[in-house]
């Protein structure tokens, strides 16, 4: 009897058929010409992909072994989170440094120790501060690609327009304070006209009533606001004690906040709020610094690539943002890398390494770098780097990022918790429905909690989770 | 079973076989899954640890839960009401034997042709607070119009007034069950001299009470469920959370922060929530709804 003739059992034997291929276990794939395939997930889109990109061909080239495939993948976290959890991870991919240590905890990475010192690559080799971003719980996770650091940008144009120095940025927070008053221009109605004025220009009780409609601000620490729950770390804060103590109402951060509230209280919650309501995204001409209707601001070294895609004609300069008490000299910034990183389950280390280790050495780095108009994360940079590079200000920033003050987010498993309250609790400060000292309690007491919880499941685990790490690694580098 | 009747059994079974195979494992698996991951610690990367009953405790004293509950019952108090007798009077209207009917049927039903994230992002322009067409028409008015989408005060207004703009599947459906209604019992009105209002109230509302019913429900179930607006136009709860409805704040916990068995207890109650509402309002208008025969 022919198969056609039993329906049944032919829609039985396709449907498992197509289960079992739906199931397979991942297998390697190869070129035509026999070169091991390993897939590459990324961020990054536009022309820092393409530099990147452009590594990856300089390496597939340099080899006959191994074919890197780079996949620009968006949402990178969810998604590697989703292909770790099902046993089918990319053997390389860029995540950002902040989510290392959530990922290397779930045992999503493949911990790199072994490996690293079999190649005599060590913390010498980078800044200081990138390895330590690479590392969680003594452990290595994974080498720097390219690194952004923050940094205070200001509007050379409007400093001459108020009769400031364009060449001097504030050093001091009360400085910056004073230019931001200097630099803020208002419109206010006295004897039934319109005017425009400094906010300086203001009478007593026109600033009291808060009666004037703010047309350029010279500063608020909420534009942009991506940072606003680090402001004490330039007040010499701390968000956490590294163990098991959350400390946001640090007096340092405390003070920040009493800085932050300041500028509600002068400026007026609901001008702010309008004025804030006009701008538009931060990649586009309309974004409150590009459109040059606010003066300073607190940007990463990415802002070169913007202002010279949306506001070619601004001049600008970039310099360390001012700190309330500043160390010995030494200025605040935060600091980011990104990070290549071997999920676990990847069948390949060693050749997924490889093409790591290729990336961090000082030529494809700075090729990489310049492609990405960032700064190198290695400890040793070639004299012409700088000169050649396309950002005039790109060594502020990599000095930044080897500041004995430069800070980064805290290495905890509920650090997105711990931002998004801070973020509510500054919401509240920024209408002054709260003080600050309420505000970071509020956020003190909620955020602890959820901390003790996560150290207790840790607690749980710590064990486990160490011998796992070291069995990974004996049995990779066997 | 005859030979024959268990092949013909057989044949039908593999002909539905890939919905059934789909119903157990895509959504019968998954949902039985997520009520064992509701009684653990879950992070999805690492194996989920048994803890009992914890996280349905840890709702009761997880403020940001509560808030999140409280905006949704805001929000699908006035939505789902809204929503209804908006989409009834449109319908009503385009019912009329008016020029160019389906032309106006047509336009009034394309926003629901529009993704949802498309719509959030135009209404992030309308509602905007100094440049937003909505301001611009009340200040015509003489109204300084509200800082929508920063003032906590406005932000569920604003979703609510989103989520009325996309009305046209339900208009469809009123459109229909209008048709239904039977013409003798308008004529038989008239000829007692009923007035339009009266033949609405008495005739039409009456006739068409299970399509109601059946519009609240779905509204009811749609409005708890809201997520688009706020997570797009807000990102995420907005400012002060006054817009961290129900669903975001189990999206935010199963793939932000990774609580998946936190994220899985708060479905599961959202069940049992909507069940529970879905009864109510079954219970509280059954006696109100005509269903002919």
């Amino acid at each position: 009897m022919r198969l056609a003739d039993r329906p049944f059992p032919a829609c039985l034997l396709v449907f498992v058929l197509c289960l079992w291929g739906g199931c397979s276990e991942h297998q390697d794939q190869y070129t035509p010409d026999g070169r091991l395939i390993l897939t590459y997930w990324e961020k990054w889109t536009g022309f820092e992909a393409q530099a990147m990109q452009q590594i990856v061909d300089d390496y597939n080239q340099s080899q006959q072994k191994v074919y890197v495939k780079m996949l620009n993948v968006s949402q990178i976290d969810q998604k590697l989170l989703l292909a770790a959890a099902g046993g089918n991870p990319p053997d390389i991919a860029g995540l950002w440094s902040h989510t290392i240590n959530i990922y290397a905890e779930k045992s999503a990475l493949t911990p790199l120790n072994n490996h690293l010192e079999a190649r005599h690559i060590g913390k010498e080799k980078y800044v200081p501060v990138f390895w330590d971003l690479c590392s969680h719980r003594g452990y290595v996770w994974g080498l720097p690609s390219t690194p952004s650091t923050m940094a205070l940008h200001w509007n050379q144009r409007l400093f001459a327009e108020a009769g400031l120095d364009p060449q001097k940025p504030p050093q001091t927070i009360a400085q910056l304070d004073q230019m931001a008053e200097q630099l803020t221009l208002v419109n206010v109605i006295r004897d039934g006209k319109s005017l425009q004025v400094r906010y300086p220009q203001l009478t007593v009780e026109e600033k009291q009533a808060k009666r004037f409609e703010i047309v350029q601000l010279g500063f608020t620490p909420s534009v942009p606001g991506w940072w606003n729950e680090m402001w004490g770390f330039w007040f010499d804060g701390e968000l956490w004690d590294g163990e098991n103590r959350i400390q946001s109402d640090h007096p340092g951060n405390l003070a920040a906040y009493e800085w932050m509230a300041g500028y509600y209280q002068k400026f007026g919650v609901e001008n702010l709020m309008k004025f804030g309501s006009s701008f538009g995204n931060f990649a586009s001409p309309q974004s409150p610094f590009f459109s040059e209707r606010v003066a300073m601001v607190l940007q990463g070294t990415w802002n070169f690539n913007f202002i010279q895609q949306y506001a070619p004609q601004l001049q600008w300069a970039a310099a360390a943002f001012p700190s309330w008490e500043q160390t010995d000299g030494k200025p605040v910034s935060i600091v980011e890398t990104d990070v290549l990183v071997i999920p676990r389950g990847v069948r390949h280390v060693r050749e997924a390494l490889d093409f790591i280790c290729y990336v961090n050495q000082q030529p494809v780095m700075e090729k990489l770098a310049m492609g990405q108009r960032k700064f190198s994360p290695l400890a040793t940079v070639s004299p012409t780097f700088y000169q050649q590079h396309p950002n005039p200000y790109i060594k502020v920033f990599a000095q930044l990022a080897q500041s004995p003050n430069v800070r980064y987010v805290p290495r905890m498993t509920i650090w997105q918790e711990y931002k998004d309250e801070m973020v509510v609790a500054i919401d509240q400060l920024g209408r002054l429905e709260v003080s600050p000292q309420q505000a970071m309690d509020n956020v003190q007491k909620r955020v602890q909690r959820k901390l003790d919880r996560a150290q207790r499941r840790w607690d749980r685990v710590e064990i486990q989770r160490i011998s796992d790490w070291q069995k990974v690694m004996s049995d990779d580098t066997q | 079973m005859t030979r024959s009747e268990r092949k013909n059994l057989l044949m039908g079974l593999a002909f539905i076989s890939p919905w059934i195979v789909g119903l157990l494992a895509l959504t019968l698996y998954p949902v039985l899954l997520s009520l064992y991951y509701s009684f653990c610690d879950y992070d999805v990367l690492s194996p989920p640890v048994w803890i009992g009953t914890l996280n349905y405790t840890d709702m009761v004293t997880d403020n940001v839960f509560w808030l999140s509950l409280w905006n949704t019952v805001v929000y699908t108090a006035f939505a789902v009401p809204l929503g209804l007798m908006l989409s009834l009077l449109i319908a009503v209207l385009l019912n009329q034997p008016i020029m160019g009917r389906s032309i106006f049927r047509t336009i009034f039903f394309l926003p629901s042709m529009v993704p949802l994230v498309a719509v959030a992002m135009i209404w992030l322009w309308i509602f905007n607070g100094k440049f937003g067409l909505l301001n611009e028409i009340l200040s015509m008015i003489g109204i300084d119009g509200p800082n929508w989408l920063t003032d906590p005060k406005w932000t569920k207004p604003a979703i609510v007034i989103t989520s009325l703009w996309q009305t046209g599947g339900t208009v469809v459906i009123y459109l229909a069950a209008l048709q239904d209604v039977p013409r003798h019992l308008y004529e038989a009105a008239e000829v007692d001299g009923a007035k339009p209002w009266h033949r609405l109230w008495h005739i039409t509302i009456p006739m068409i009470s299970p399509v109601i019913y059946f519009n609240m429900i779905m509204g009811l179930i749609g409005s708890l469920q809201v997520f688009v607006g706020s997570y797009v136009m807000l990102g995420g709860g907005g400012p002060d959370r006054s817009a961290l409805f129900y669903a975001v704040y189990l999206y935010e916990n199963a793939f932000k922060y990774l609580k998946m068995g936190y994220a899985s207890a708060m479905a599961w109650l959202l069940f049992l929530l909507i069940v529970l509402l879905t009864w109510i309002a079954t219970r509280l208008t059954c006696k109100h709804i005509h269903y002919g025969n």
